[in-house]
């Protein structure tokens, strides 16, 4: 197949722009580009000309679709145990030192499993009740999944062995039952928590946190957005309250860098000193 | 020793190897002379959950400190890079890297496809790609790319490998401009780090 070029994802970008009100422009060009060929293929286009043109009709359920294969939605509980338990043994504590309640924002959230695990550690820490949970992704096909909760048996077994690293207080299944081969979470975890859509390139502060993660998703931007969306960020939380990013994220280079200081650079923790 | 006879330069070097592979790219890295200039990237296949002691065990032997990128670093020269644990790292244009967590490649994350293939996009013809044992095919097709980019392609001599699945996959499938023992791997790549010093 022939390589998509720079100037046709452009055009698309600004179809997709002018038609459904979603702008791509600062999405990371190599990954963005594989999530178009890949459309392009799972629904049989002949061409990037086609997908364009299919776009231009203002299609909004083929949006929908489209919008949940830009997207990757790859993730797992528990993903890096270790964070967890820094999360678990100091972030949280220390949270608590002036807090009664702690408030959390999952931004990009996925299908929901970081919900979970978030959910299972505050339970073994008897603190679900005070926290306030707020769980943001841009694509309402997966924030669906999310909420349901349900997942494939297979992804369990990852799930259990992160869950054993994460040296949680049971078994993992103690959180979930089997039903038609999938593993159905216990729903009073997240009970309390608003799933909704937000999108992080326009989306503005919404409210103000203890503790945002946002792992594993500024990834798929360019640094221009990246600055755009910390700067946001760091609208969104009280002083002294908490971020976290992906394991091979860095707010080193970022333009608001110096308002944060790192907590731990192993799991990517920063916290928020300055206004 | 024959030599390679090197007319071009060349941006940056992409490595991929998996089983079979540790100790032909440890053998490779402390066989580099320190002031070894031109990057190098390299994509082996690991255990997608355990996030350390890899690149540390790659440091024992090598006179290059070699990284473990974040995602949107800038490429520098005289630099090694090391793709991490459950990430696919890909080469961005404008020389910075990109990490991804998008869906397994031949049931691999890093995948050496992925990696050869967004720096075959990126370098052109200035590339040059090393394929080492391995089990499985991941990094034919990346081969295969590097080569329609016009750039150099080199594999480790099957019969010297431990495992020789990886670089037969892409021997079947495109053109493989020098198939060499380690050591004449060695010997391109000081030929190489000559010549780009001249020119
Ligand atoms: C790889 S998942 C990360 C899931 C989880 N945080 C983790 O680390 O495992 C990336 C998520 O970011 C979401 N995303 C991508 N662009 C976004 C945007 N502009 N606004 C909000 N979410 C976005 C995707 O839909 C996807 O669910």
């Amino acid at each position: 197949m022939q390589e998509i070029e720079i100037t046709q994802l452009r055009t698309l970008v600004d179809i997709v722009k002018k038609n459904y009100d979603y702008d791509f422009s600062n999405y990371a060009m190599s990954s963005f580009r594989r999530r178009i060929q890949r459309i392009i293929e799972l629904y049989k286009f002949s061409s990037i000309e086609a997908l364009c043109e299919r776009l231009s009709t203002g299609d909004e359920k083929f949006f929908h679709d489209f919008l949940s294969e830009i997207t990757v939605n790859v993730t797992e509980m528990f993903r890096d145990p270790s964070f967890w338990r820094e999360l678990r043994d100091n972030v949280i504590p220390n949270i608590l030192l002036n807090n009664k309640n702690i408030s959390i924002w999952h931004a990009g959230c996925s299908s929901g499993e970081e919900v979970f695990s978030m959910a299972i550690l505050l339970k073994e820490m008897d603190l679900l009740d005070r926290a306030r949970i707020v769980a943001t992704d841009i694509d309402t096909a997966i924030l669906e999944k999310a909420g349901q909760g349900a997942y494939s048996l297979k992804n369990m077994e990852l799930n259990q062995k992160n869950y054993i690293r994460f040296q949680g207080n049971f078994s993992l299944d103690k959180y979930y039952k089997e039903e038609n081969n999938k593993a159905v979470m216990d729903k009073s975890l997240v009970e309390g928590v608003q799933f909704k859509a937000h999108n992080l390139v326009e989306g503005a502060s919404f409210s103000k946190f203890d503790l945002i993660l946002c792992r594993n998703v500024m990834i798929y931007f360019n640094q221009t957005l990246q600055n755009q969306v910390l700067k946001m960020f760091h609208e969104s939380l009280y002083k002294y309250s908490y971020l976290v990013v992906g394991s091979k994220e860095s707010l080193i280079w970022c333009e608001i860098a110096n308002k944060f200081i790192v907590v731990s650079n192993e799991e990517k923790i920063y916290k928020k000193v300055k206004d | 020793m024959t030599h390679f006879n090197i007319t071009k330069t060349y941006k940056a070097i992409v490595i991929g190897g998996s089983a079979g592979s540790f100790q032909v790219i440890s053998k490779i890295l402390s066989s580099l002379p320190k002031d070894f200039d031109i990057p190098i990237m390299m994509c082996l296949h690991r255990l997608r959950h355990v996030r350390n002691g890899f690149v540390e065990a790659l440091n024992i032997k090598s006179n290059i400190k070699i990284e473990e990128p974040y995602d949107k670093e800038t490429i520098k020269r005289g630099k090694i890079y090391l793709a991490p644990a459950n990430y696919h790292l890909c080469v961005e244009l404008g020389n910075t890297f990109a990490l991804s967590t998008e869906e397994l490649i031949n049931n691999s994350r890093p995948s050496i496809d992925m990696m050869l293939q967004t720096a075959a996009y990126a370098y052109r013809d200035k590339l040059v790609g090393i394929l080492l044992s391995g089990a499985n095919k991941d990094g034919a097709l990346g081969m295969k790319k590097i080569h329609d980019r016009g750039g150099l392609t080199l594999v480790q001599d099957p019969k010297e490998c431990l495992i020789d699945t990886m670089p037969s996959s892409a021997i079947k499938i495109t053109e493989i401009d020098h198939v060499l023992s380690v050591n004449r791997i060695i010997d391109f790549l000081l030929e190489l780090h000559k010549t780009c010093k001249i020119a």
